[in-house]
């Protein structure tokens, strides 16, 4: 297009004989009009309580004293809820689930159908959709509406606000808060949110770091480990406290990655200065809370459940075929824990994890479901139940019960803690990286980075545990 | 105080009340196009979702829609495409979600832009109405969060607003559903022409601009027959906007990037950023 070449270059010319910072004239006049129009059309009666009220509430929630212990007050609280909330109905809907449902299931497929397509439905894809169920939906249920409240109330601006510093210091932008918070719900989310952030390169970094905050498919893992062999080294009275502190903690150790990797990122590939920006701090709104818990419970649980079980189904089939297609006289899935296991070891794991992690790489929200089905079909532990049939003792102390025969110790339990927040992305972040970013190359470094602190991290932990013990 | 404002008067009287029929994601045919725009945190997805019987996601902070979403519905027979656009401050802004809003202002033809304003703080709100007004006058605009600003004792004059601005402007309060019926009304006036708006347009007073734009306009129009916004597009190239210049050079100008994120499930996509790095 020579024409469009000619007339780029005849405005660029003609550029030079208008007035200088004509433009900055404009926008000026602009802004005097709206000065001018809203002086004419607004009048203020008397002082407004309500506006003291925001101002006096602002200085406590973004005081520089009181900002940063407020926010981690309020992160605990809703930790605290969620993990001491979701026990009850977790424990029912496993009874129900696997207690109930299950056994008659399972007499029912293996009366009337071939017994490999009953085991692969039943014993595969059912058992796994399960325990997604039963393991994901208490915690989402208390967890999103929850965080949809202080969203709506306007606390998120607020946060982003406290931890500008923070970030700037580190060379990223104060709005990865933002994407950070979005991010605590789905990654992939997060990974979109990141188009609040203007420049490329801190908009980048937000991307690349977003893994470690930890995503809905995450929390419960968190969670239950934490609540089973963390939670236990506490006192009965203080569990759930001690739980609380363990995934906080957990959090905490991502937010701190999060600004280390943002850090390092800034220094070495994504070079540059933090860029200012401005950013609106909306009045309180009183959430409306019917609707939040609408909208946060239909639209953001049942979908992510939804997704859950979607990949629940295959996963499970996958899950049943390694653990009963044999070669050589070993199931697929002993091989391949016997030969993750050396690694394994290393990192404080064991090879059913890694195996773990490897099918459910569509989906973090399976991980404990395929951890668990894989123990007992690798442990082959026939006194628990007629194979894969142990799962219906379904609550803390089944899944307890389970593991530790499995060989898991308290170590298990922690580096399985960190690696759940320093691994791979799932493969839909992964793909949603790769759309935002088109680009091989950080979409590479995002997913391979967490796995890299996440390898570290467990080795650090498993040797200095290994050699204190 | 009177909930009315003049441009329309008469239909805005209760006595001929069109009716709405929220189409949610039924988008087949229309015969309008709606675009919702504003500054961040306006409240134009809770608009949206009244409007649709949609649920898009609200959130009481700034950036909280990143992706333009469409809805339908249809009123006095006329079926309309909505689309909820980012937030964004000025026509000038470079971060992608507020690029998204100003490439559909400029370039997705909407038939009526309805300009979201908060009306606790107008002054920083009419900023962008006012540049939206410089370049298209199918503007409605949706005096939002009325009840906040009662509450903050702030009184607020839609007819003088309204008179100053040359457009229809609607006191609502979208939350609570305030305002909305009127709001159709408006829309629906502008959109089949029953009301042309006169809007109030600053005048670019600066020596030889005026010449060196009509100059631009007549070339890019001789370039490109079916440009829009030749003149905003012209004003852009005199003040040197890379970006812009870029899309006339590879003759893109005009063309409106696809992005249906949140629109029926599917995957949003942005402009792409790992390029432009080295």
């Amino acid at each position: 297009m020579s024409e469009a070449h000619d007339i780029v270059r005849a405005a660029e010319e003609m550029r030079w004989r208008l007035p200088r910072n004509y433009q900055d004239r404009l926008t000026e006049a602009i802004y005097a009009e709206a000065a001018r129009i809203a002086e004419k059309s607004v009048a203020r009666r008397g002082t407004s309580r309500r506006l003291d009220l925001q101002v006096r509430l602002d200085r406590l929630l973004t005081g520089p004293w009181t900002g940063l212990p407020i926010i981690a007050l309020c992160f605990a609280v809703v930790l605290w809820l969620t993990i001491s909330g979701a026990n009850v109905p977790s424990a029912m809907l496993a009874d129900l689930l696997m207690g109930q449902v299950y056994p008659w299931l399972r007499e029912l497929a293996f009366a009337g159908l071939w017994p490999w397509l009953a085991g692969l439905l039943v014993d595969g894809m059912y058992l796994a959709t399960a325990w997604v169920i039963s393991v994901m939906l208490p915690p989402m249920a208390i967890f999103f509406p929850l965080f949809t409240l202080l969203e709506d109330l306007g606390y998120l601006p607020r946060v982003a606000f406290n931890l500008d510093r923070l970030f700037h210091r580190v060379g990223a932008h104060g709005k990865q808060a933002l994407t950070m918070a979005m991010g605590y719900g789905c990654n992939a989310a997060g990974v979109i949110a990141a188009r609040v952030i203007d420049s490329p390169r801190e908009r980048l970094i937000a991307i690349v770091t977003n893994n470690f905050a930890l995503c809905n498919g995450r929390w419960p893992t968190q969670i239950l480990i934490a609540s089973i062999f963390l939670g236990a080294l506490a006192p009965a009275a203080l569990a759930g406290v001690a739980a609380t502190a363990a995934v906080f903690g957990i959090a905490v150790l991502g937010f701190g990655l999060s600004l280390l990797s943002s850090w390092v990122l800034s220094r070495t590939v994504l070079r540059g200065e933090a860029s200012t920006f401005s950013l609106e701090l909306p009045p309180y709104r009183p959430p409306n809370i019917l609707r939040t818990l609408y909208t946060s419970l239909i639209d953001r649980t049942l979908f992510v459940l939804w997704r859950a079980v979607v990949f629940a189904l295959p996963a499970g089939a996958l899950i049943w075929l390694v653990g009963n297609v044999s070669i050589a006289d070993r199931t697929v899935a002993s091989w391949a824990v016997g030969g993750l296991d050396p690694l394994a070891w290393f990192l404080g794991l064991n090879g059913v994890i890694l195996l773990a992690y490897i099918i459910a790489i569509p989906a973090n929200e399976i991980i404990i479901p395929t951890v668990l089905m894989l123990t007992v079909l690798v442990t082959g532990n026939t006194e628990l139940g007629a194979g894969a049939g142990v799962m219906f003792e379904a609550e803390d102390d089944g899944v307890r019960r389970i593991l530790t025969e499995g060989g898991w110790t308290a170590l298990t339990g922690l580096c399985l803690m960190l690696f759940s927040l320093c691994h791979n992305p799932c493969s839909t972040t992964i793909y949603t990286i790769y759309k935002e970013t088109r680009s091989w190359k950080w979409t590479a470094l995002a997913t391979g980075m967490p796995l890299v602190v996440g390898f570290v991290l467990c080795a650090a932990v498993a040797a200095v545990w290994r050699w204190v013990a | 105080m009177s909930q009315a404002c003049p441009p329309t008067a008469c239909e805005s009287c209760s006595a001929a009340r069109g009716t709405l029929e929220k189409l949610g994601l039924r988008l087949e045919k229309w015969n309008h196009v709606v675009a919702l725009a504003g500054n961040p945190n306006t409240g134009k997805s809770t608009v949206f979702n009244r409007l649709t019987g949609l649920r898009q996601h609200t959130g009481n902070w700034p950036g909280k829609t990143i992706a333009r979403a469409e809805g339908g519905f249809a009123y006095n027979g006329r079926r309309f495409k909505l689309v909820d656009l980012p937030g964004t401050y000025s026509l000038r802004s470079a971060s992608p979600d507020e690029t998204v809003a100003r490439e559909f202002i400029l370039f997705g033809k909407p038939d009526v832009t309805v300009v979201v304003v908060d009306a606790t703080c107008l002054e920083r709100n009419l900023n962008l109405a006012l540049q939206i007004l410089q370049i298209t006058e199918r503007v409605v605009v949706c005096l939002n969060l009325m009840d906040e600003a009662r509450a903050n004792n702030l009184v607020v004059d839609p007819r003088g607003l309204a008179a100053d601005l040359g457009v229809p402007v609607v006191p609502c309060a979208a939350r609570g559903g305030e305002g909305m019926e009127q709001l159709l009304a408006e829309i629906d006036a502008v959109a089949t022409g029953a009301f042309r708006p006169r809007p109030y347009r600053l005048r670019l007073d600066v020596p030889g601009l005026r010449e060196a734009v009509d100059d631009i306009v007549g070339r890019l129009r001789a370039a490109f027959p079916d440009i829009a916004h030749a003149e905003w597009v012209a004003l852009r190239l005199l003040e040197g906007d890379r970006a812009v210049a870029d899309r006339v050079a590879r003759g893109e100008i005009g063309r409106l990037a696809p992005d249906h994120a949140a629109t029926a499930g599917t995957e949003p996509a942005a402009a792409p950023i790992g390029g432009g790095l080295r």
